[in-house]
């Protein structure tokens, strides 16, 4: 998801840049002002251990494996503005050391993984954990529903750069990279749980980033507004003009409705995730409801994993 | 070991381009890159002009070309994964094969500057740019522990390997996540020991 240079036109690189400085200036501002001087050192240890967990392989199928991507991770482990830091340092370093994501890009790509995914994360996290109460298994069934939230959003934002760019069509490239990166988001909300689970069993301790309640209330406030405008600001755009702007296209090339369902069917996990199944000029609407639907699904898939894991650490017994 | 020098990309050497001053170097870089993505798109000339450009400054600073190739092929697949977005547009494919010339030339030029200058010269430069105190001290202490890590987590999985009799996929999922748990572990007890010593040595956020 690492946008290279090249790829964004000036005027979206310029928004993307100065959305992602104001996200991380307020993150800098909360760490600096909150975090206790002896956890200021675990921010660039957990940089470190990000870059380091995104090595480890996840076999997937005939050869191919996937990894971690870690923002939802660091968010639960550490909280949202620690996180907001340490993924802006892994994107940093792997752009500066490694050329791996583009630096006149490197506004769109920290906002997309470094501030809209934390804070999504950050956000989900507090809602679900509101909803399915305390303990152990609620901690696991948020943190998973939030690391599929925030990869479906991180790549529902590079998509909309990319097409804000006009290097690819918005009809196209949405039902592309939502479904693909539904999929996605699904390995990563099971990691998400496994490394968790780990780590809770081994110290329970150490989790102060998302398990404070004022943690929670102060995450849910500020960092859902933040995720809030960043994706306003580059998606509704594309919402609001889309009914005739897709029918337009659509007659014009008589290709895009069949572009799009051509594509999708291979990685859709719902079989009606396509621009005609509800009529020319909804990809908007049907991309919400898909995305709806996928989070109960990816709810469900969380509390069975949970429950799982939990069965057999008895919560009594630590 | 082939791993180990993809991790490291400075190549030590004596050269012009190597003694430049790594502010300098930088700026160098950034603007050359900002120049190259606001070329228009087919201007073949103008690309070839700045690979030339660039295969000079490889050569004025010795560096091993065929190093730098695999460098820069290790990224590609990522700039013609999204760059195939663009082949689904009809006339993609001008467009297609200018961006991925635009995009290499940039992996080139990001490429060319990590070889001759060290990381550690590079956080100095953002260090008095004003970027935050605090976000420098988070890369510097990324960078330091990051190939710590990389090692302790290359010997957990070694041992889990080696303990792992009837390997099978979900098998390979726990013990890739029990390692990654352990690591954070691991990383979160290394921080706290870190900052007594950095505290022991005189350190003030």
């Amino acid at each position: 998801m690492h946008i290279p240079d090249g790829f964004l036109d000036l005027r979206t690189a310029a928004t993307a840049a100065v959305l992602a400085g104001a996200g991380l200036a307020f993150a800098l501002r909360d760490v600096r002002r909150r975090l206790p001087a002896r956890r200021v050192p675990l921010i660039g240890l957990a940089a470190a251990f990000v870059f380091a967990a995104q090595m480890i392989n996840f076999p997937v199928a005939a050869g191919t494996s996937g990894h971690l991507i870690g923002a939802a991770l660091v968010t639960v482990l550490l909280g949202p503005g620690p996180a907001v830091v340490a993924m802006t340092a892994v994107l940093l370093l792997q752009s500066l050391m490694f050329a791996d994501g583009g630096i006149t890009a490197l506004g769109a790509n920290v906002l997309n993984l470094a501030v809209i995914a934390p804070a999504v994360a950050a956000l989900v996290y507090a809602l679900v954990r509101r909803l399915a109460g305390s303990g152990q298994r609620s901690m696991l069934i948020a943190a998973g529903c939030a690391a599929w939230c925030s990869t479906l959003a991180a790549a529902l934002a590079c998509a909309a750069q990319l097409a804000a760019s006009g290097i690819v069509p918005w009809t196209t490239v949405l039902p592309a990279m939502g479904a693909v990166h539904m999929v996605i988001g699904l390995a990563e909300a099971v990691i998400t749980m496994l490394v968790l689970a780990v780590v809770v069993r081994a110290r329970p301790d150490i989790l102060e980033g998302m398990d404070s309640v004022e943690g929670r209330r102060r995450a849910m406030a500020a960092y859902g507004a933040a995720a809030g405008i960043a994706l306003v600001v580059f998606v509704a755009p594309f919402a609001s003009s889309m009914p005739d702007g897709l029918e337009h296209v659509a007659e014009r090339l008589g290709f895009a409705s069949h572009a799009s369902q051509t594509l999708s069917p291979g990685f859709a996990p719902l079989p009606d995730y396509s621009v005609e199944a509800l009529g020319g000029d909804s990809v908007w609407l049907s991309t919400v409801i898909a995305g709806g639907i996928g989070t109960l699904v990816v709810f469900g898939i969380a509390w069975w994993l949970a429950r799982a894991l939990t069965a057999r650490v008895p919560p009594g017994r630590h | 070991m082939l791993r180990d020098r993809l991790l490291s990309p400075y190549q030590h050497g004596v050269s012009r381009v190597h003694g430049w001053s790594p502010g300098r170097k930088l700026g160098a870089a950034l603007v050359g890159v900002v120049l190259v993505v606001l070329l228009p798109r087919g201007a073949w000339a103008a690309y070839a002009a700045t690979a030339f450009g660039l295969l000079a400054v490889a050569l004025a600073a010795r560096l091993d070309l065929r190093q730098l190739g695999l460098r820069v092929l290790l990224v590609e697949p990522f700039v013609i994964g999204i760059a195939l977005l663009a082949l689904l547009r009809p006339g993609g494919l001008p467009v297609f094969l200018s961006i991925v010339a635009k995009s290499t030339l940039c992996l080139a030029i990001m490429v060319l500057l990590t070889a001759t200058t060290r990381f550690s010269d590079l956080l100095g430069v953002l260090w008095r740019v004003r970027v935050p105190t605090l976000l420098v001290t988070t890369l510097a202490l990324m960078y330091r522990y990051l190939f710590v890590l990389l090692a302790e987590s290359e010997r957990m999985q070694r041992a889990r390997r080696s303990r792992t009799f009837v390997p099978s996929r979900t098998g390979a999922w726990r013990g890739g996540a029990e390692v990654a748990g352990l690591l954070f572990v691991r990383a979160s007890e290394r921080a706290e020991r870190v900052y007594l010593a950095m505290c022991a040595r005189g350190w003030k956020s």
